[in-house]
């Protein structure tokens, strides 16, 4: 009983210090007075300034064509280093591999993105739009090696060499029988590929280039010279982005594994 | 439901000993060297490329270093053109010295700090009923979702002389009307955004490696009499060491690099490396430096990220 007050006092205070701060921003981005400690009333004038602001709404948009691009290109390339690292155990340089794939997750952003950089300027490439896809690209197809990974670690095998052994050829077999039965991992990865590329400042900071201003790079620069509940109420649009996506990932797993249950209970008794 | 308990158990996996059809197949060698390929190219050779201009001397122009190494042909040019005087003013200046110290010394404080605070969480969430655990591990995960710079950013509002804080103090008489609080670009500032930032990062390892401990062990101690912090010291602590060694590696590595948070909240007299090498890459433009301060911190970083390197394969 005392472990139980114990815990549920430590919980309450944990989340409490986690998301009051995001709850402070978010109230703060209806707040009709700029001041942040006089609530000036209810109001949606930061959101409407927001939309009036060009440059911020081209660093959105700029933003949100990196983010699909390179979760996309970090989710095939991810894919296929799960499958390297889980399949393929025996390839030359092996070691070296799975630590270009672990290295990334604690690299201190500040190497990644100066290293990238030096990399472009050697190989005379203009820093730009492709350039920060590159590097986004990069670190978080680890990620999505890692997450794929460890589906790929829990996965019956059975199917795949049933299918191999009746002819499928490998690369058929692993369109109609792996990818659908790793596909809810693979989603997954591009999603917090998505995120990532979102959130990142530093490593864009080094590789972008002229017309490429992420928002991220945007939203520091602005808060460089001081707090604006403008960027209050941007960043409570990408949380309301964020948290809706989770929410409708969580469903659709939630909702794919009663059907995965449904199925197999079926598959058992008849 | 009879039926079900007497269909035959799922085999335990085992890698397959026939010979694998697809051994021959070209798609194969695809599968491994695209990523590979990738990594090589866009990871690795990188640094490469950084260890050369880290010895390379500072030029005014773009880019703002001196080639040191153009075709075959001047080899021998480019061995002469290489020195350590990037290395050399690194360590005759102890600004760069202090930033390294100074950056050490706030992650390890850091990490000493989500410890204490992820580790009770963890342990909370793990003897939580199994019913509300993925809620509240969805919890935790949630505000990771959230971008980084925006949480940091939240802290801005809080901390200010005129924030939100001093405002809490003064309603509730901690505090006088014209007195503030003084927090905001202290390191006091840079530990609470560092403990809010990565508490996710600490969190989820040490409840991963709980969840999985088994509690009868737990209820033997305590049915043979052992109090109970003495089998928290004896029995739960020790089977979480590898959550209590993965979460401090991924916590440590990269705050010791850390630019945004020093740089948001931290004071001038902040000194962390990530902050000095952002300075002297954007606001000095002193690429061979800010290259030379990087090689360091790789070479300060190289042991832990190896030990992490080391367990994350022992895991997978």
């Amino acid at each position: 009983m005392k472990n139980s007050r114990f815990d549920a006092t430590v919980l309450t205070l944990g989340f409490a210090f986690l998301y009051i701060p995001i709850i402070i921003l978010v109230i703060y981005s209806f707040n009709a007075s700029r001041l942040v400690t006089v609530w000036g009333g209810f109001s949606f004038v930061w959101y409407q300034q927001m939309w009036s602001n060009q440059g911020l709404m081209d660093a959105a948009w700029v933003t949100a064509r990196v983010a699909v691009i390179s979760a996309t290109i970090a989710t095939v390339l991810g894919t296929l280093a799960a499958l390297t690292l889980v399949r393929f155990r025996k390839i030359p340089g092996r070691f070296l591999f799975s630590g270009m794939i672990y290295a990334p997750l604690v690299m201190p952003e500040v190497i990644t993105g100066l290293s990238l950089l030096l990399l472009f300027v050697s190989l005379n490439v203009d820093r730009g739009f492709w350039t920060v896809i590159i590097a986004h690209t990069t670190f978080s197809m680890c990620y999505v090696a890692i997450v794929v990974q460890s589906r790929l670690l829990t996965f019956d095998r059975s199917l795949e060499e049933a299918a191999l052994d009746l002819g499928c050829p490998p690369v058929k077999t692993f369109f109609h029988i792996t990818l659908p039965l790793i596909l809810p991992a693979v989603l997954a990865g591009w999603m917090l590929a998505f995120t990532l590329s979102l959130d990142d400042l530093v490593i864009a900071s080094f590789n972008t280039g002229p017309g490429a201003t992420t928002l991220p790079i945007k939203i520091y620069s602005q808060v460089r010279l001081g707090v604006t509940p403008e960027i209050n109420a941007i960043c409570t649009i990408l949380i309301g982005l964020v948290a809706l996506g989770v929410i409708a990932a969580s469903i659709a797993t939630k909702r794919n594994e009663v059907r995965r249950q449904r199925d197999e209970h079926a598959a058992a008794a008849g | 439901m009879a039926i079900d308990t007497l269909s035959p158990q799922p085999q335990p996996k085992q890698e397959p000993v026939i010979a694998d059809p697809s051994r021959r197949n070209p798609a194969r060698w695809l599968v491994v060297a695209v990523p590979y390929l990738w990594l090589l190219l866009f990871f690795a050779a990188p640094f490469v490329i950084i260890a050369k201009i880290s010895l390379s001397d500072t030029a005014i122009a773009m880019p703002p270093y001196t080639p040191v190494f153009e075709g075959f042909g001047k080899f021998g040019e480019f061995f002469s053109a290489l020195d350590f005087e990037n290395y050399e003013f690194l360590a005759s200046d102890s600004l760069y010295i202090k930033s390294y110290l100074n950056s050490l010394r706030i992650a390890a404080i850091s990490t000493a700090l989500l410890l204490l605070i992820g580790y009770p969480m963890a342990l909370a969430m793990a003897r939580a009923k199994t019913s509300i655990r993925p809620i509240l591990v969805m919890l935790v995960i949630l505000p990771f979702w959230t971008s980084f710079l925006i949480r940091v950013y939240a802290w801005i509002g809080i901390l200010k002389p005129e924030g939100l804080l001093t405002l809490l103090f003064q309603s509730i008489g901690l505090m006088g009307p014209d007195e503030q609080v003084q927090i905001l670009r202290t390191d006091y500032a840079v530990f609470i955004g560092i403990v809010y930032s990565y508490l996710p990062f600490m969190v989820l390892p040490l409840y991963a490696a709980l969840e999985k401990l088994d509690n009868t062990l737990l209820e033997a101690a305590s049915d043979l009499g052992c109090p109970p912090w003495k089998a928290f010291w004896r029995i739960t602590f020790p089977l979480s060491l590898p959550g209590v060694i993965a979460g401090s590696l991924i916590c440590f590595i990269p705050i010791t690099g850390e630019f945004v948070i020093p740089d948001l909240l931290g004071g001038a007299d902040t000194l962390m490396i990530g902050k000095t090498l952002w300075t002297e890459f954007f606001n000095n433009r002193d690429w061979p430096l800010a290259s030379a301060i990087a090689v360091i911190l790789l070479a300060v970083l190289v042991i832990p990220i190896a030990y992490f390197q080391n367990q994350q394969q022992k895991a997978g």
